[in-house]
């Protein structure tokens, strides 16, 4: 699906990351009004209970605890590795997925349940075309 | 309804044949496990082939091609690494509604090296790295790390179960490797994705394995001897859960076909002598004491710990050596599970046999997902 490219700045790295004109960008669930379920991107039905076409767009908080995580040290050429892929729960609802930045990639330092901030970043990588992406990360907060 | 049975069972030594083509190592199984039935592809009315690389290439019928184009109906099945074991099913299924009394099984896969998963798509820059890991070491790494949080697990006592099944695989000529690798080999192995090393991730290999499977009618004109019956048969997918978004789930897809699986052939855990569960990492195997039912929620460790799931232990598991050892061709692994357990229930596994094995489970995980759960009993 082709996004709309705003006039000037970064692309989204994924549908559900939203940059706003003149104001933070921000992670957006989409919650099924039925049952409360919440999505990633927007989509027609919940594969939970069903029901069709009731969502509702929710800003998901930047604010967040570490569930699981795994330090990955071996991956495709030309990704640096060591990194911390992290699956974060975000509060009020909502978990994503991502690198977890600015702590030294050992079992030692990265603790699960340890509380994290999303925070954005022009991602190293740009497309063929040579459009910059605006992406997420997770770094380690205090309580 | 009528009973099933599998009446011939065979799989090729796992390896690298990068001279062969896909067909050609499908209609190696094909024909062992027809030799070992006793029977001709003539005598086949079906035929069912698990592959996934080639999904799209007709696998099925050219392995017909290799080994006798009878006219009968080929059905080519893709599920993940669940693929061969739903080729099978489907086998079962067919002949369960009566609809053949002879059908064959066969799964074949050729793997390149190098890690599965995480290759991207979508649209804009690549994710891997960026957002997180989307390589499979990495995706069950998060899934043991699950298991650590809630019961304390260790890195160690994930690595305890490579050096388990690569122990068994010492026993089985069949496997890739036949080496022992002790617990600080395992633990000091070259880390791919924490907590699993390389020795704690399954081994991209060929293979193939192929079922003969009859309804009781032809099974009881054939003979019965060394006939295994096919108890159980369950296929789940993944259910919702809060976060199969970016956490595919292995646990409750499992949970939900043991469950089927158990009431299925109206037994319990306790009545189970062999397990062959789908260790595609070592975390893996850990999960799946649970979701199997082997010992209770928060258990596995220690079962990993006291030696109950070796072999001689209480209820052995991957004495072939698992997909860590034996090796895992997406495609074949589902059948060659079945070769496994049959071949203990016929009491015909040499140094490895479990003594006195009357019912065996086998189980895979196609991530995405799908499981496959399959009981087995001893006729004879």
């Amino acid at each position: 699906m082709a996004e709309a490219k705003p006039a000037s700045g970064p692309l989204p790295v994924v549908s559900f990351l939203k940059i706003p004109q003149g104001a933070a960008p921000y992670l957006e669930g989409q919650r099924c009004q039925s049952c409360g379920a919440i999505f990633l991107g927007e989509r027609d039905v919940c594969s939970k209970c069903g029901t069709r076409g009731k969502f509702e767009a929710k800003k998901l908080s930047d604010q967040g605890t570490l569930y699981v995580y795994s330090i990955v040290h071996r991956s495709f050429p030309g990704i640096e590795v060591p990194y911390v892929s992290a699956v974060v729960d975000l509060e009020g609802g909502g978990t994503v997925k991502g690198n977890l930045i600015g702590i030294e990639p050992t079992p030692e330092k990265v603790k699960m349940g340890m509380p994290v901030q999303v925070t954005y970043k022009i991602a190293p990588r740009k497309d063929k075309e040579g459009n910059e992406y605006l992406t997420y990360y997770f770094t380690p907060r205090s309580a | 309804m009528s009973d099933v049975y599998v009446l011939g069972v065979d799989m090729i030594k796992f390896g690298r044949f990068p001279e062969k083509t896909v067909p050609e190592l499908g209609a190696q199984a094909a024909l062992m496990a027809l030799d070992d039935a006793g029977l001709r592809i003539q005598d086949m009315e079906a035929l069912y082939c698990g592959n996934l690389y080639q999904s799209n290439a007709m696998v099925g019928q050219r392995v017909l091609q290799e080994i006798g184009q009878t006219g009968i109906p080929v059905v080519n099945v893709a599920n993940a690494c669940a693929t061969g074991a739903t080729a099978f099913r489907e086998a079962w299924m067919a002949i369960k509604a009566g609809v053949y009394d002879l059908a064959i099984a066969v799964g074949v896969e050729q793997m390149g090296k190098g890690l599965l998963g995480g290759g991207g798509g979508g649209t804009g820059i690549p994710k891997e790295g960026l957002l997180g890991s989307g390589t499979m070491p990495a995706v069950f790494a998060e899934a043991g790390m699950e298991h650590s949080r809630k019961y304390g697990t260790t890195f160690e006592q994930f690595a305890k179960v490579s050096v388990k099944n690569h122990h068994h695989s010492t026993l089985n000529p069949k496997a890739m490797y036949q080496i022992e690798t002790p617990l600080e080999m395992v633990m000091n192995a070259e880390m791919i994705s924490y907590p699993n090393t390389k020795l704690m991730c399954s081994v991209n290999v060929d293979g193939s394995a192929a079922a003969v499977l009859a309804s009781e009618k032809k099974a009881r004109e054939l003979g019965m001897k060394r006939a295994v019956k096919v108890r159980a048969s369950a296929l789940t997918s993944d259910p919702w859960q809060e976060r199969d978004l970016v956490m595919p789930d292995v646990n409750t897809c499992t949970r939900l076909a043991a469950k089927k699986a158990y009431e299925m052939a109206g037994i319990g855990p306790e009545d189970i002598s062999l397990v062959e569960l789908h260790d595609c990492f070592a975390t893996a195997e850990i999960l799946h004491y649970e979701n199997l039912g082997l010992c209770k929620d928060g258990e596995a460790g220690r079962m990993i710990d006291t030696g109950a799931t070796a072999l001689g232990g209480k209820i052995p598991v991957n004495v072939s050596g698992g997909l860590l050892s034996k090796g895992h061709p997406l495609g074949a692994t589902g059948i060659a599970n079945i070769y496994e357990v049959a071949t203990h229930l016929r009491g015909e596994a040499g140094k490895r046999q479990v003594p006195n094995a009357r019912f065996g489970m086998t189980h895979v995980i196609g991530l995405g997902s799908a499981c496959a759960i399959h009981v087995l009993e001893r006729v004879a």
